[in-house]
């Protein structure tokens, strides 16, 4: 950033010119005004940044942020994605994408990102329904919804995007909720901060065909005990009176007083605990986790790939076309 | 003919012009190494010489059977020819199934070298064959060179300390110098080869070639011939230097030539499928030349990987073949309407679906111009054989940066695995059109156009050029919009831009008299096999000309005039008539006949000159 440098920005310039066209209410406004907060606020260079999204309401994202922006296909954007950054590694990639668009058109494309651990941060507004196809069922909907293409109710078994993620080997990979600012951004941050792919799932509302879907869960008069938050080097402990706990057991956290709660460490937590915790609230009666469920470090895919590019000019020196032609047995006709 | 006496031996040395031959064995007998290697050794020769491998799509079919036959045919020779020719004149067969599958293509009277050693009853079975083709009369009429190649090998080895097995891998190396003492070949290119392929393995290196001298002694020795033969190296290719060179190895090289052309990374994102991999395995192995190379997880993945590569301001490129191409369709979208420079190389093979795919097709042109939802033109350019595959990919390149879209370049199995002698372009005559990115803010919009009517390429990381774009419909900011005269216009705008690129393409010379009764018009790789009919057709005091195309969406201006001197226009094509049918729509008022063969095979020159023949005689 060169003349802005000095020029601390604001959340405004992070807002591009273009009317938002969501409907009103949507859980999306509030991610985005978290996003643009957060972008002004952790000093981030527009020219630098690439919102990509694929299909769907929540794809009209990058439209919004005065950053480079790609609305691309549905389900492909981490493909994209995974292009943009390797061809420019220094680029902050952020992908934005919805249940359909991840777990159902693109789930192959999400797997395989999360397994390769390019340096980009997905963000899946998760609100259990397709939005602007007009409401079907999505992959994210519980077992039972009923809704046009679904007349009798849905059969299938609904994904858990986090335990998806996980299964995929994910570097990083958290929870928050649309209108939580504040969580959101903290979440934001770890997410931008995490070195590989960082999935964030985002509880978002569609007002219109799945009106607060989560409203047991996130409503202000249930959310702090229905929800517990995994906070890096922090006790786990919820309840509007910060009196409920949770602690390690063999099925990964089971509910205890808030003096027996467990230290929460996503980094050295196992794979089969943070499995174990995105599956807790398959029991109603367990609070729903949010927060950071994993966060370790491993080898990011892009850098990699230039490494060996880097480490093939220094062995071979940088080649030359006249090389590659010229090579092999050759003869000469006078 | 000449007879001249050979040096150290009584066998007479006869001189021939061209010779044809296919090694057929089973698809673990190293049949294409085979071809390979002799077709190597008689580049560096200095013969002209032409390919066609021909294999099953399974790797190892069961051995022995009829499907598991793997083929190699060339023809090399002094003069300068243009097909692998139609009969081979020596047909080696491994084995029964071998020999059935291939002896209907030999030439009346050829000779037949045959490994008598995998011919006992159940080698019998495995072919289907009630009885043995070598005591039948099955091969009366041709000359039959019977060689126990499975015994005379384990012998040459006796000393060695492979297992019989391994021992007997090296048949294939004691067959090539059997062919090589009957061609008067040389054998270092193969031993220098020998030593470079098993390096590590120096018993192998050893034993092959110890095969390799037993099998080329044993012509000298046990008088199997009754003669050798030889094909002087050729005076009638043009001076230069030259190398032995395969389609997908070209366009491999052409793809890191046009993108330093460009001043652009390479960024490959591709899916390993048959026959279009070894590009894929050859750019991951040119890193030292700054090619970056993704193997994703799909098709789509594939291209969308590289058009993210595009968006950041690399050259996106894509490699594929036909079921590929399908499932890219819906990204290809994308890039026309983003106008994102890319390139997407198809090698056709047989379809549709999974088709046959070690076989030869040309049936994925109206795929490559037409095949995508909406009005979404994309220029396309076909490599006609393995020598111009390097300068057509480095003209993609330059399409697609010079006028911001993706380009189509197909080649096809014939092309992608066929040999033949590269002259070396110089490379200091290839002009550059490097890239130039929009960097200042002031008055740029993402989709103004230049006089050529492309947009200016802007790339993220450049400061005060922040825009979106997407595959919904944009005005000429890039934001989306729904007025119905923008989508006119713009779509308007897309169509004229890949129609004004036919303005840089040169029109195609004919071939021959530039008027006539009957024009021969072809794309892609029937192009030795064309001009080979024609000629033929001409010996024969019949007087028709010939033309192909090379860039085939827009097509090349001037078609018109051309097309209009003759009386009528025979489009022979490996499919059912797809060029001919773009021609009829685009210029309908002439008299095109199309002439089609979809086995999987290519077309024989005696066919093509048998249906020229009978339109100028009907």
């Amino acid at each position: 950033m060169s003349e802005t440098a000095t020029t601390k920005l604001t959340r405004k310039d992070f807002v591009s010119d273009q009317e938002v066209r969501w409907c009103p209410g949507c859980g999306d406004y509030a991610i985005l005004a978290s996003m643009q907060k957060y972008m002004a606020d952790s000093g981030a260079d527009p020219a630098k940044t690439v919102f990509v999204s694929g299909i769907g309401c929540s794809s009209r994202f990058p439209y919004y942020m005065n950053t480079y922006g790609f609305h691309t296909i549905h389900g492909r954007a981490p493909a994209i994605a995974t292009g943009i950054k390797v061809a420019n590694p220094d680029l902050s990639v952020w992908i934005v994408t919805g249940d359909g668009d991840a777990l159902s058109i693109g789930g192959n494309h999400l797997a395989h990102i999360l397994r390769r651990n390019v340096d980009v941060n997905i963000l899946l507004f998760n609100n259990e329904i397709y939005g602007l196809t007009k409401g079907q069922y999505s992959p994210t909907s519980p077992v039972g919804t009923v809704r046009k293409s679904t007349p009798m109710g849905s059969v299938d078994r609904p994904f858990n995007p986090i335990s998806f993620a996980l299964g995929c080997n994910a570097t990083f990979v958290a929870r928050s909720i649309d209108t939580d600012a504040k969580h959101l951004t903290k979440v934001f941050a770890a997410a931008d901060a995490h070195r590989g792919t960082s999935f964030v799932e985002i509880l978002q509302n569609c007002v219109i065909f799945n009106k607060d879907f989560y409203s047991k869960v996130v409503d202000r008069s249930v959310r702090a005990d229905m929800t517990v938050d995994l906070t890096p080097g922090e006790k786990i402990i919820y309840g509007a009176e910060e009196d409920k706990g949770m602690r390690f057991c063999a099925n990964g956290l089971e509910k205890c007083s808030a003096a027996d709660a467990d230290l929460w460490d996503p980094a050295t937590a196992t794979e089969s605990q943070a499995y174990a915790i995105s599956q807790l609230d398959q029991d109603p009666e367990t609070p729903k986790p949010i927060g950071v469920f994993r966060s370790v470090d491993a080898q990011v895919y892009e850098q990699q790939v230039h490494q060996q590019v880097e480490a093939a000019v220094a062995d071979k020196g940088p080649g030359k076309v006249e090389d590659l032609v010229c090579a092999g047995d050759r003869w000469t006709i006078d | 003919m000449t007879t001249t006496e050979t040096p150290g031996a009584d066998l007479p040395l006869q001189q021939l012009e061209r010779v044809v031959i296919r090694f057929a064995g089973d698809s673990g007998d190293g049949m294409q190494i085979t071809g390979n290697q002799f077709t190597q050794t008689s580049a560096v020769f200095g013969n002209d010489l032409a390919t066609l491998p021909d294999f099953p799509a399974e790797i190892r079919a069961p051995a022995g059977t009829r499907p598991g036959v793997s083929g190699f045919q060339l023809q090399f020779s002094s003069k300068d020819i243009h097909t692998p020719g139609d009969a081979p004149d020596v047909l080696v067969a491994m084995n029964p199934a071998a020999l059935v599958v291939n002896l209907g293509a030999l030439k009346a009277g050829g000779t037949l070298v045959i490994n008598t050693g995998a011919f006992k009853a159940n080698d019998l079975k495995k072919a289907k064959l009630g009885s043995n083709p070598l005591e039948d009369g099955t091969l009366d009429g041709y000359r039959v060179i019977p060689v126990d190649i499975n015994a005379r090998v384990l012998e040459a080895l006796s000393d060695s300390a492979l297992s019989t097995k391994e021992k007997a891998r090296c048949k294939n190396f004691y067959t090539l110098g059997l062919m090589y003492w009957l061609y008067s070949r040389p054998l270092d290119s193969t031993v220098n080869w020998l030593k470079v392929k098993f390096k590590s393995r120096p018993e192998l290196i050893e034993a092959n070639e110890l095969a390799l001298r037993a099998g080329f002694n044993a012509g000298d020795i046990h008088e199997l011939f009754q003669g050798q033969y030889e094909v002087p190296k050729t005076e009638e290719l043009p001076a230069g230097t030259y190398r032995n060179m395969m389609g997908n190895d070209a366009i491999a090289m052409g793809l890191v030539a046009g993108a330093q052309l460009a001043g652009l990374q390479p960024v490959l994102g591709s899916y390993p499928i048959t026959p279009a991999s070894t590009i894929l395995e050859s750019l991951a192995s040119y890193k030292h030349h700054g090619v970056v190379t993704m193997q994703m997880e799909d098709e789509i993945a594939a291209i969308c990987s590289a058009i993210g590569a595009s968006f950041s301001g690399s050259l996106g490129i894509t490699t594929t073949s036909g079921p590929g191409m399908a499932l890219k369709t819906e990204a290809m979208g994308l890039a026309i309407s983003t106008e994102l420079p890319l390139v997407i190389v198809n090698i056709q093979r047989a379809g549709p679906s999974t088709g046959m795919p070690t076989k030869v097709e040309q049936s994925d042109l109206l795929q490559a111009i037409f095949g995508r939802n909406g009005d979404a033109p994309i220029p396309v350019i076909s490599c006609s054989r393995p020598s111009d595959a390097f300068e057509l990919t480095i003209d993609a390149v330059r399409i697609a940066v010079q006028y911001m879209t993706p380009v189509i370049l197909l080649s096809d199995n014939f092309i992608a695995n066929g040999a033949e002698p590269w002259l070396l372009p110089d490379l200091k005559d290839i002009k550059p059109f490097p890239v130039q990115f929009a960097e200042d803010p002031e008055n740029h919009r993402t989709f103004a156009r230049d006089e050529k009517g492309s947009r200016a390429w802007a790339k993220p990381g450049t400061p005060g050029m922040e825009f979106r774009i997407g595959g919904l419909e944009k005005d000429i900011d890039g934001n989306v919009s729904y007025d119905p005269e923008n989508h006119q216009a713009m779509t308007d705008q897309r169509h004229n831009k890949i129609a004004a690129i036919a303005q840089t393409i040169p029109t195609p010379a004919v071939d021959g008299p530039d008027s006539g009764d009957l024009l021969v018009l072809g794309w892609g790789s029937t192009v030795g096999i064309l001009t080979q009919a024609v000629e033929t057709v001409r010996e024969n005091g019949l007087s028709v000309s010939r033309l192909h195309l090379t860039h085939i969406w827009p097509l090349p201006k001037g078609l018109e005039e051309i097309f209009s001197n003759f009386k009528a226009i025979l489009v022979p094509e490996m499919n059912m008539g797809q060029l001919t049918r773009v021609l009829r729509g685009e210029m309908p008022h002439h008299n095109f006949i199309p002439h089609n063969k979809v086995t999987g095979q290519p077309f024989l020159t005696t066919e093509v000159a048998a249906k020229i023949e009978n339109i100028l005689k009907g």
